[in-house]
């Protein structure tokens, strides 16, 4: 199966061995994405590397930017503004609703419910459309930067946002009353592709298809990031570990990144966004830089991407983020030049892509597709 | 680093050295007993790292400090119930690249370890299916190592029969090919007469 093929969402092969339509060995096949960005990122400044974390999960990309910057800033040193920091989180979890919204949307069409997909797609397109009017871009943002944020959000994305916050919990509920108590949603997803919270752990699974099994394991509340110490949420676990409870997971984690949400607009210290230890490639942003006043020009910027011989901190750091998908992991080692000496990503859809072979085994070929679904895969992601 | 220290306890000729940096404990150690150790730091009550994050490969060739072996394969492991984490590096020698496999601990590990194989060319004993996952199963080199070139001097082998294959295709292209070329004059004649 594959790596064409409309539902494995991606450039995925699954090779199959079947007795009728039971799956007796699936193994999936990957690579097709490749694109070596542990060896790019080796020939690149931090702050140019950054664009290659767009890549990853290319539906959630501020999350990415995040845990890269995230990373970056323990490695130097680099402190983050208050500000920055509430924004950052902010702009995480709108990109954890975006991501699951899509994953509902395409898990549900593959499943059979063509509504749904409809209906999410609506919603997402409003965030991109706040993404937009953030930085300009709609998928590959990379609007965090090491040491903050690229620029300052405007009132009217304040606004916009707060629109969005406003009318998105009936959009929930709308979801919900259309697949939640649905005879052919219940009867493709409840018990099918078990497994228990030993066996998750032993897999490697993380995000919330850990946490439908019942572990309780959020990096959120593990290591707290940015604000996630500041805001107040709960972790939605749900214990059954199949199909079903992993959906509930997701549909409760919209309503809790609904809440953080509220929670930064309102807590939005004053400040500047932006370190001014960071390394980054300044930007000839239109007029001064808000957050200082200073004037950059295209000199400045350049002598600072030249600067190769800049001493930093050598030694190592992992840092872990709660992304959309699972715990995205960024494994850092600086030898004190202004490269980074190696990088390596921990990406949840690769260890969840190589789960699958457990979870489909004994399972009918038509299950296969929403155990696909319900893993929650990017293959940018996973084939890096 | 407690539990680094009790590791040290248990295991002392295993155990080079223990460090801590940007607040996160990490330990070198050799590579002869990797998985007596990590399932030591797996089921002992007071470790209880039960969740391996990352399992990483680094080629040290490039850095200059006393007493790093060419290759290092890296453990990220982290406690969900005790809430702590440790790193482990274990040290692998350039003559001889292999380590033994940890999935039997973790059958998670698998694709980490046909990863860190594919990659950087550390070959892990005992595991049940060490293919490259990443790479054409007929590349030839290891990408992550230093001395592997950013850019190649010669095409994948694949990539001839691949063009070959573009080549017979032509004949159906929609944009290039002779026979289509004559498809797109007609819809447009058609829609002259229409008008």
């Amino acid at each position: 199966m594959g790596p064409q093929h409309p539902a494995t969402h991606g450039v995925l092969r699954v090779d199959l061995d079947l007795d009728g339509e039971t799956i007796i060995k699936c193994s999936p096949q990957v690579g097709y994405l490749h694109r070596g960005f542990d060896k790019l990122a080796e020939n690149r400044t931090y702050a140019q590397a950054l664009v290659l974390s767009d890549r990853l999960d290319y539906i959630a990309a501020m999350a990415n930017n995040t845990g890269y910057c995230l990373a970056v800033e323990k490695l130097l040193g680099i402190p983050v503004p208050e500000r920055a920091q509430y924004i950052r989180t902010m702009v995480c979890e709108m990109s954890r609703i975006s991501s699951h919204l899509l994953w509902l949307a395409t898990h549900a069409l593959d499943i059979g419910a063509m509504t749904v997909f409809l209906y999410c797609f609506r919603e997402r397109e409003m965030l991109l459309e706040l993404f937009a009017e953030l930085c300009g871009a709609r998928l590959t943002c990379s609007y965090p930067r090491i040491g903050g944020v690229r620029q300052d959000v405007t009132g009217k994305f304040i606004a916009d946002l707060k629109e969005f916050v406003a009318i998105f919990p009936e959009r929930i509920a709308e979801y919900e009353t259309l697949i939640d108590t649905n005879r052919i949603w219940l009867k493709r997803t409840v018990g099918v592709g078990r497994v228990s919270g030993t066996e998750a752990l032993d897999l490697g699974l993380t995000g919330p298809c850990l946490r439908g099994s019942g572990v309780d394991y959020d990096i959120r509340k593990h290591c707290p990031y940015d604000a996630y110490d500041r805001v107040d949420f709960e972790v939605p676990i749900a214990e059954e570990g199949d199909i079903y409870a992993r959906y509930r997971c997701r549909m409760e984690e919209l309503r809790q990144s609904l809440r953080i949400i509220v929670q930064c607009i309102e807590q939005l210290p004053p400040g500047p966004v932006v370190s001014r230890e960071a390394p980054d490639l300044v930007m000839p942003l239109r007029g001064p830089r808000s957050y200082e006043g200073e004037v950059s020009t295209y000199g400045t910027s350049l002598i600072r991407l030249l600067e190769e011989r800049a001493v930093y901190p050598a030694g190592d750091v992992y840092v872990a983020i709660e992304a959309p998908k699972g715990e995205l992991g960024f494994y850092f080692i600086s030898d004190g030049s202004s490269r980074p000496y190696r990088m390596h990503i921990r990406s949840p859809s690769f260890i969840h892509v190589g789960a699958l072979g457990f979870l489909a085994r004994g399972g009918l070929l038509a299950d296969l597709i929403a155990n696909i679904g319900s893993i929650d895969v990017v293959l940018g992601e996973c084939d890096r | 680093m407690e539990i680094a220290r009790r590791l040290r306890a248990a295991f002392p000729a295993e155990v080079v050295e223990i460090k801590e940096q940007h607040g996160q404990a990490a330990m070198v150690v050799k590579r002869d007993r990797i998985v007596e150790l990590l399932g030591w730091l797996c089921d002992t009550p007071e470790s209880r790292l039960n969740h391996l994050r990352d399992l990483c490969g680094v080629d040290n060739k490039n850095r200059e400090i006393e007493g790093l072996s060419r290759f290092e394969v890296v453990y990220n492991l982290w406690s969900i119930e005790l809430r702590h984490g440790l790193r482990v590096r274990a040290q692998v020698p350039e003559d001889d690249p292999r380590i033994d496999s940890v999935t039997s601990l973790w059958s998670g590990a698998d694709w980490h370890e046909r990863e860190c194989y594919d990659l950087m060319g550390i070959t892990f004993a005992g595991h049940p299916n060490l293919r490259r996952i990443l790479l054409p199963e007929d590349w030839s080199g290891h990408p992550l190592r230093k001395d592997y070139p950013l850019r190649g001097e010669q095409e994948w082998s694949g990539m001839e029969e691949l063009l070959r294959k573009v080549e017979q295709l032509q004949k159906y292209d929609f944009q290039t090919g002779p026979a289509s070329a004559e498809r797109m004059a007609q819809p447009q004649k058609q829609g002259d007469e229409t008008l």
